[in-house]
């Protein structure tokens, strides 16, 4: 790929990038979030259009128009989020778009011949008939794999591939990437994990900013060096944590059983307490019963049997009203579906969960002088980049909204906050203002929830970890006993020795 | 390199979309097209369009007869769109406002004539009052339908509709409880004298209602854009997800916007029932409930710009009938204006932001 | 009196009147499988009813019903403009044509027709086939002997539809489309082009479905001839799952319903009309809500514009 240009309204994604990916290689895509990794990718797959630069596999230049003719080519990519219809059949999935037919009808038989031999010849087992929704994510990846197989591809895209896998799935995955390589194929995959790029790639190339900062053989590189490029400066590892004793509990969870949006069964039994000034870090690999965990203590979602009890209320079963009015706060993981209004100003934004409160309400009124002021101290306070209080939050960036939000929750001065994936889709210089303003509020007597998919951040924020598997807790640990290896093992299900 | 040429194309392209984006200019380009659309079209179906338009224009302002006769149809329309846009605004699309009118004139009329020997004082506010809660009330069933079952509104409020047009027009068949004996005619008896809403406007028709008309519209405004309740219906309209997240239950207030909206389309029909007909007829309404989509399209949604919009339908729908006594033309042209405006009105955001998206700029979707 | 309520001539008439509802929730399923909701049902049906008259009164009934398709599938492809290139909202567009439907037909048949206001004249109509065969047996004879060629058009597309949804690769990707559009663009499938494709067939069916009533089951058109059959068909189909076979066995009890109340008035049961024929509204309504207390949800893209990159 050379001269890569794709502009989205207000982004450039990718400016004047090249990359050179040489066969049967294992090449490395390494960068933050918003790095334009994904998006140079999808080019190569033919789903995005580029603006400018020319893109030849094999030596001759090709034009694709969109994902037909790069599987044509034998390119093949999966994605970060999955592309498998939840409702349709591993095989109906698999063959989506590429059916093989006999006198007009979809031949079903010849396609479960064909993906099992795939699936025995390159050790991906899967259950052809099951549907989607109803197999683990170890085994969707299996299927979006075979999905590229399927169609003969040689080389293969992996857009974070591991985001979503346990320490032990994350190396089965990487023995399977092994043995593609192998049997010929060349694999590319994006990350922003160092420790995968060191472990398993040939080549790394570093983007950072749309810009392509540099290629290297991994073997010549190390860790400190590759941040540097990633980031552009020196990365303070480690966050500044005072030693702080907890005070009393401010939340109990007590034998919580409840149900998910399939009415399966998402939380057995988890029992645990949090105190005024810790934090208290969520560790488990999606799924996993963590969003239903967020919404018992939010009050989205009604337990099934056992006890929340916050300030030794009981508030088991109770509205999301009376829990905002009980002192907790929400930074949902889906921030511009559950956290703001798109359309709405900014300050209509920060009065979200104080319509009924003062300064605001007066009789039936609400005070629009009063929004704005609020909205005018936190866009001070939190340092928001925006022109005014009225434009749609829709509008800000990525790190700002958040902000927005995490400033709109804290003035609430909660008893508790719960922040769940806090960081997700955000640069590094917006992950660390959210990780300091966590720390704040720690110091500042709040108990913290902190429900992460990234392992780095609850080790470095947290004072307690609780490590979630199949709606249980299935470990404990304290910040300085807890390790990656036993965190990871846990997180699969194997139990720790404590 | 930029020429002359392709810098003003752009220009006339950046034009459209301010245009389309500006909610005055849009609702202006949506008002022309249509009549233009229909001037283009009348040669086809034999009329003279500009005579067709004189007359529909002597029509509707020729005289102080026909401004009031245009305020007379502009009053049920206001109501009736005004309970569209605050549904509309919760997320909620009220198509039953047609059956909701057609109640609120059973009980109204109900009230009007079954009661005797109270002073206009007490009458009139209890009829309308009655109208108003019959539309509620009518309402109701297709609110819970989708607080609790997530049934979408459209096919339970139409099948209200029909329910209700059967149901009133058993009311005054020969059978029907309501009918007035006296009369060949399927209607109920002539209402009191003390529940008529008196004229407003020496020798027109217009009466009161034009008066509650207005004063539910500013209502309607101050509900949605200075209260607290207002601002929880339009959150859960723009983004329910995020309603929850702010402890407002969406649910609960599916069912508050749809009586409300429900309940203005009853008190348009109590409105026209107490102020123009003076009993129930079987189907009296010549499609209020259906203009007001058009008409709160029109306005943008706003209270306030209604008042214009329902204003101009109501000069369209007067003016119609002495375009169809002098012209031909049918009346029922209005319901083709109707649709042009729906479309440009609906197309309007939408391919603001394509022309925007094809041409580079940054949008909010 | 009962045999006047209870006979082998209702199984009939609920085929003739499931017909409309049937070909309505047909329209209605293969379009909102693709993703597109197609609330415009009604107005298309009705519109396409007054196409088929009119073309019926100048070219004869079986050009007539052509003519009623063909004006169905126009609208289906306004229809897809609107909602797949444009995106605009689903609902308000449908319902634009629904108005356009109330109003258009009057101001041609009095323009056409001097004298008609609201209904053309009699035209021509596709006359019933009587089946010699079936007529001489006992108890089939009587139900199926004498049908309309559309009803059994209708019927027939129910198993064809099913099969084309759920064994052929067309039918798979218009699910997929509907389902997770993303998921089939990545795999190289034309979404717009699929969805196109869905609407306007679903604007065919209901074009077939306005053209049966103004035709065969009436003979003339008349203002506002669907009385909400569009929106019951589309009741239909959320009560039979979005699958063919489930729109057939919820239109055939529409059909029944509506049948016995026909049945009970000429029996001469002691209800009013009125309140009678309120019965098949009712009768959705309560279907509706028997569905919705299963949370049953549709395919999961319906109504969400797919935006590519």
């Amino acid at each position: 790929m050379r001269g890569i240009v794709k502009r989205f309204p207000g982004v450039l994604a990718n400016d004047d990038v090249d990359l050179e990916v040489t066969s049967g290689e294992v090449h490395c895509l390494l960068g933050e979030n918003g790095a334009g990794k994904t998006t140079l990718m999808n080019v190569l797959y033919g789903l995005y259009s580029r603006d400018r630069g020319e893109i030849c596999v094999d030596g001759s230049p090709v034009e694709f128009k969109g994902p037909s003719d790069a599987i044509r080519h034998g390119i093949g990519m999966v994605h970060q989020h999955f592309m498998l219809v939840p409702v349709f059949s591993v095989v109906d999935n698999i063959v989506l778009g590429s059916e093989p037919t006999r006198g007009g009808f979809i031949d079903r038989d010849r396609a479960r011949r064909e993906i099992l031999a795939l699936s025995r010849e390159y050790n991906l087992p899967v259950d052809l008939e099951a549907q989607v929704r109803d197999i683990s994510v170890g085994m969707q990846q299996r299927a979006e794999i075979l999905k590229l197989l399927y169609r003969g591809a040689r080389i293969m895209i992996l857009d974070e591939p591991t985001a979503v896998l346990t320490p032990k799935e994350v190396d089965e995955l990487f023995k399977i990437i092994c043995a593609l390589k192998s049997s010929g194929c060349t694999i590319v995959f994006i990350t922003h994990k160092l420790r995968e790029v060191m472990e398993f790639s040939d080549r790394v190339s570093v983007l950072r900013r749309g810009r392509r900062v540099a290629t290297l053989e991994t073997a010549n590189t190390d860790a400190a060096e590759l941040v540097k490029m990633m980031v552009g400066r020196e990365v303070v590892a480690h966050v500044e944590k005072s030693d702080r004793v907890p005070g009393r509990v401010v939340a109990r969870v007590d034998e919580v059983t409840a149900k998910n949006q399939r009415q399966l069964p998402a939380l057995r039994g988890l029992s645990f307490q949090v105190s005024e000034g810790e934090i208290v870090g969520i560790a488990g690999v999606e799924g996993n019963g963590q969003n239903e965990l967020a919404e018992i203590l939010t009050g989205h979602r009604k337990p099934t049997s056992g006890k929340v009890t916050l300030q030794g209320r009981d508030m088991t079963g109770r509205s999301p009203k009376e829990f905002l009015r009980a002192g907790v706060a929400y930074i949902p993981a889906d921030r511009l579906r559950d956290g703001l209004i798109a359309e709405f100003a900014l300050f209509e934004n920060t009065t979200l969960g104080y319509q009924d409160s003062l300064p605001f309400a007066k009789g039936v009124r609400l005070d629009q002088g009063e929004e704005r002021l609020f909205c005018e101290q936190i866009v001070k306070e939190f340092e928001i980049k925006a022109t005014s209080t009225s434009v749609p939050s829709g509008l800000l960036s990525g790190g700002n909204q958040q902000k927005l939000i995490i400033g709109r929750e804290l003035r609430r001065d909660p008893r508790l906050l719960v922040a769940v994936q806090p960081t997700r889709g955000l640069d590094v210089g917006a992950i660390e203002y959210v990780h300091s303003q966590l720390i704040r509020a720690r110091e500042e007597g709040k108990a913290v929830i902190l429900i992460s998919l990234e392992l780095n951040e609850i080790l470095s924020l947290s004072d307690r970890i609780l490590v979630m598997y199949e709606g249980r807790i299935a470990g404990e640990f304290t910040s300085a006993e807890a390790s990656r290896e036993e965190l990871g093992l846990c997180m699969a299900g194997g139990r720790a020795s404590q | 390199m930029k020429t002359q040429s392709s810098f003003q194309h752009r220009q006339g392209i950046e034009l459209v979309v301010a245009v389309l984006e500006e909610p005055i200019a849009r609702s202006l380009l949506a008002l022309f097209l249509a009549l233009a659309v229909v001037f283009l079209v009348m040669p086809v179906l034999g009329a003279n369009p500009l005579g067709a338009y004189s007359s529909l224009f002597a029509g509707a302002f020729g005289s102080k007869q026909a401004i009031g006769e245009t305020s007379l149809a502009m009053t049920p329309l206001l109501i009736s769109s005004l309970g569209f846009a605050l549904a509309y605004k919760c997320g909620l699309f009220n198509i039953g406002l047609e059956g909701q009118i057609q109640v609120g004139a059973v009980a109204a009329a109900f009230v009007g004539y079954s009661i005797h020997g109270l002073p206009s004082a007490v009458h009139l506010p209890l009829a309308l009052a009655a109208s108003l809660a019959a539309g509620a009330i009518w309402g109701l069933g297709p609110a819970i339908l989708k607080a609790r079952f997530g049934i979408h509104e459209v096919i339970s409020t139409i099948m209200m509709n029909y329910i209700a047009f059967k149901l009133s027009a058993y009311m005054v068949s020969v059978q029907g409880p309501m009918k007035d004996r006296l009369d060949l005619m399927p209607a109920s008896p002539v209402i009191e004298s003390s529940a008529k809403l008196a004229r407003i406007m020496g020798g027109t028709r217009l009466t009161w209602g034009i008066a509650i008309a207005l004063v539910a519209a500013f209502l309607v405004w101050f509900l949605l854009s200075k209260t607290r309740l207002g601002y929880k219906l339009r959150v859960v309209g723009q983004n329910h997800f995020a309603a929850e997240v702010g402890g407002i239950r969406a649910s609960h207030y599916y069912v508050i916007a749809m009586m409300l909206s429900a309940g203005l389309g009853g008190l348009a029909g109590g409105v026209e029932t107490l102020g123009v007909h003076y009993r129930l007829l079987a189907s009296f309404s010549p499609g209020y409930g259906f203009d007001a989509i058009a008409v709160s399209l029109l306005g943008g949604l706003h209270p306030l710009y209604i008042i214009v919009s329902s204003f101009i339908f109501g000069a369209l729908r007067s003016g119609a009938i002495l375009m169809q006594a002098k012209e031909g033309m049918s009346k029922d042209i209005v319901q083709v204006i109707s649709t042009v405006i729906i479309f440009v009105m609906s197309m309007a955001d939408p391919l603001g932001r394509l022309i925007k998206r094809r041409i580079g700029l940054k949008t909010n979707a | 009196m009962l045999e006047h309520l209870v006979n082998l001539s209702i199984i009939s008439s609920s085929l003739r009147i499931a017909t409309p509802i049937l070909l309505a929730s047909l329209a209605g399923t293969i379009s909102e499988r693709s993703g597109v909701i197609n609330i415009g049902i009604e107005g298309v049906m009705l519109l396409s009813a007054f196409a088929a008259a009119f073309g019926s009164f100048f070219l004869g009934a079986w050009p007539g019903v052509l003519v009623g398709v063909m004006v169905g599938g126009a609208l289906g492809l306004v229809h897809a403009f609107m909602s797949i290139t444009v995106r605009s909202d689903q609902v308000v567009n449908a319902t634009a044509v629904n108005i356009l439907a109330i109003g258009l037909p009057n101001i041609i048949i009095s323009r056409v027709w001097k004298g008609y206001y609201s209904s053309t004249p009699i035209v021509p109509v596709v006359r019933n086939l009587r089946l010699e065969l079936l007529d001489r047996l006992p108890v089939v004879g009587k139900v199926f002997g004498d049908l309309n060629p559309i009803v059994y058009v209708a019927f027939l597309l129910v198993p064809a539809m099913h099969v084309l949804l759920f064994k052929t690769r067309v039918g798979l990707r218009i699910r997929a489309v509907g389902e997770l559009p993303i998921a089939a663009d990545t795999l190289g499938v034309n979404v717009p082009k699929l969805r196109y494709l869905s609407v306007i067939a679903s604007g065919m069916l209901a074009g077939l479905g306005g053209a049966y009533l103004s035709i065969c089951y009436q003979s003339q058109f008349s203002m506002g001839m669907t009385e909400g059959r569009g929106f019951i068909g589309l009741a239909a189909m959320i009560f039979g799952r979005w699958t063919p076979v489930g729109a057939m066995a919820a239109s055939i009890l529409f059909g029944l319903a509506d049948a016995f109340q026909a049945n009970a008035q000429s029996a001469g049961l002691p209800i009013p009309a009125e309140i009678m024929l309120t019965l098949p509204y009712v009768l959705t309504l309560l279907a509706l809500i028997k569905v919705a207390g299963k949370r049953v949800l549709g395919p999961a893209a319906a109504g969400q514009p797919y935006v590519k990159n």
